[in-house]
């Protein structure tokens, strides 16, 4: 019998920690398809952030580091630098890549190092219980923003995508979601592309996902979907950012 | 035997890890060592290897721990505020188990402090610095041509042991230039590979680097194979140099660009006709306790020079506990203690008897 379906080989056969109505189960696979077709996983280095993605190198069937907190575009610089032909990417949250990692984040898109980032932005702190996050939207409440967050107070959250799109190393960069078949499919193309972006040497690849935690959002996952679209959609809108100039 | 050449400490240092095959190196510019990075922006090209300026030290710190991770010979230099902002990439490297070179050509503190030369990163270097159970191999060279070979045995030691090995200079080993050899070391032969190294997952199962074990029992495992290792380190890298300790009443101990100025000081006062000698770790992790009881056995002071307020003298004390009298004359802030002042600290001590 033909088989139509199966796990990705760059995707490890075992079970995950994440919650239910997580996506983080989507994203990774996501990844996992793309470096399959792609034919890379034999030269492909993972970093995994400080997050609820820190047990990622047990997720993707290859090669992994584990990065302190924020520094995974520096680790991946260095790895990169060191050995051109692996590919690297680094998997992140909001609040290691948007908040303590904000720093690695600019200087390694502004450098066009040619690795590819995948941010999964949820808005908030899922690992350490719900705490705000840089990417929090306003009124949002979480454990440290409890009658919700006030731009007054706490500032505004950050447009990642956007800030980026700004350098010109950045060859790169688009926003999706996985809050629908469609959007699935949406987001798969913009890995590809974002990894593409790194094989031909172009520079900097980076894709923002919107993603959920059901669990420190107090929802349910259709609830969490929903919010998804209505809400952080509005905020943080779905497309591509840049793209590499063409030359000539 | 190779030709001496005029160089300054800082370059020197820079040269000499080319030579034992540093192809990468990540830094940030901070006074008193930016002749380094400017040395490698250079010649790193020149031999097809990566030379780049970090954002931060926070940053180029982690681009060492990824180049260590891919298997490459890694170095970083920076001075002393901005080996505060390393420690955590250190911590890393070390729970990680990665090699790579870290000098710091240490300056006066705390906070931003000054730019001249200081001993005041000791505690830092040798007692932890970042968080957890770990340690460096720290070593103090005291002359350009000693910078130049500890620099490169570092890089073998850091991969023997799969470890950090830290080069701890000052502002003046720096910026001083003496004639040095440049003799080319090529890596030992009786390295283990590295097997571990996150390369792509090519005909072999997947490498995973990391320092995070959720579960106490296996982080206790983890620790205490670290500490078989640190044990062995121990008991094989203990470096230390004597001088005139045999019939020394008086025996000075002091590491780096002090132990000159302590051997200066010691001319002086055999001239007068006091028996002083010079007990000098090279090694200051692991520090030589036992050769230090031994070189001191005969003495009945014992005197500790640093360009600090006291720090390595903590170890002497630990090495000699009761037995005789460890007397302290530091200068701290930048400022580095004179001949003149040693000598008449030794005086003041024989003249003072027991």
């Amino acid at each position: 019998m033909q088989k139509v379906f199966g796990r990705p080989e760059a995707l490890a056969d075992v079970p995950t920690h994440y919650c239910p109505g997580c996506t983080h189960g989507i994203i990774h696979r996501l990844i996992a398809e793309v470096i399959d077709e792609l034919g890379v996983r034999e030269r492909t280095v993972g970093i995994s952030p400080v997050g609820c993605a820190v047990l990622a190198y047990d997720y993707f069937n290859c090669d992994f580091v584990e990065a302190s907190h924020g520094r995974a575009p520096a680790v991946a610089t260095g790895i990169k630098r060191a050995s051109p032909n692996s590919v690297v990417f680094t998997y992140q949250g909001d609040g290691d890549l948007a908040s303590i990692g904000a720093g690695e984040i600019v200087h390694a898109a502004s450098r066009g190092e040619k690795i590819t980032v995948i941010f999964v932005n949820n808005a908030i702190y899922g690992m350490t219980g719900g705490q705000m996050a840089p990417t929090t939207l306003p009124g949002q409440k979480t454990t440290t923003s409890p009658r919700g967050r006030d731009p007054e107070v706490a500032g505004h959250p950050i447009r990642i995508c956007e800030l980026l799109s700004s350098l010109s190393g950045a060859a790169y960069i688009a926003r999706v979601s996985v809050t629908s078949p469609a959007n699935v499919a949406k987001a798969r193309r913009a890995v590809k592309k974002a990894f593409e972006t790194q094989l031909e040497g172009r520079g900097f690849s980076l894709v923002e996902f919107l993603s959920t935690c059901p669990t420190n959002w107090g929802m349910t996952p259709v609830e969490a979907l929903k919010w998804v679209d209505d809400k952080m959609a509005v905020y943080y809108p779905l497309g591509e950012y840049t793209r590499v100039p063409e030359v000539g | 035997m190779a030709e001496k050449v005029l160089m300054k400490g800082n370059e020197a240092v820079a040269e000499a890890a080319i030579m034992a095959g540093c192809r990468c190196f990540f830094g940030y510019p901070i006074t008193p060592q930016n002749e380094i990075p400017e040395y490698m922006s250079r010649r790193m090209p020149e031999v097809g290897g990566v030379f780049l300026q970090a954002e931060s030290e926070v940053a180029g710190s982690n681009m060492v721990y990824g180049a260590a991770c891919a298997g490459a010979r890694v170095m970083t230099t920076s001075s002393s505020p901005g080996i505060s902002l390393m420690q955590e990439a250190i911590s890393y490297m070390a729970g990680a188990e990665l090699p790579c070179v870290v000098v710091n050509i240490v300056r006066g503190g705390p906070g931003l402090g000054g730019i001249q030369g200081a001993q005041s990163d000791y505690f830092q270097a040798t007692k932890g610095g970042g968080h957890g159970d770990y340690h460096l191999l720290v070593l103090g060279p005291s002359t350009v041509q000693e910078l130049v070979d500890l620099t490169m045995e570092a890089f073998d030691l850091a991969d023997m042991y799969r470890n950090p090995v830290m080069i701890l200079g000052d502002a003046i080993l720096g910026q001083m230039m003496e004639p040095v050899e440049m003799r080319k070391r090529p890596p030992r032969a009786d390295l283990p590979p590295k097997t571990w190294a996150t390369t792509g997952a090519a005909g072999r199962p997947k490498n995973i680097i990391t320092s995070l074990y959720l579960d106490p029992a296996k982080l206790e495992k983890h620790n205490l194979r670290l500490a078989e290792k640190y044990n062995r380190m121990a008991a094989e890298q203990v470096r230390y140099a004597t001088h005139m300790t045999e019939d020394a009443d008086v025996v000075l101990v002091a590491y780096g660009t002090t132990a000159r100025i302590a051997r200066a000081a010691l001319d002086r006062a055999r001239e007068r006709g006091l028996r002083v000698g010079l007990f000098r770790p090279i090694s200051l992790w692991p520090f030589p306790y036992e050769a230090l009881a031994a070189a001191a056995a005969g003495a009945a002071h014992v005197l500790v020079v640093e360009m600090s307020l006291g720090q390595m003298v903590e170890d002497v004390r630990l090495a000699l506990g009761e037995t005789k009298p460890v007397h302290f004359y530091g200068r701290t802030g930048g400022m580095s203690p004179s001949p003149r002042e040693i000598l008449d600290e030794i005086v003041k001590i024989v003249e003072r008897g027991a």
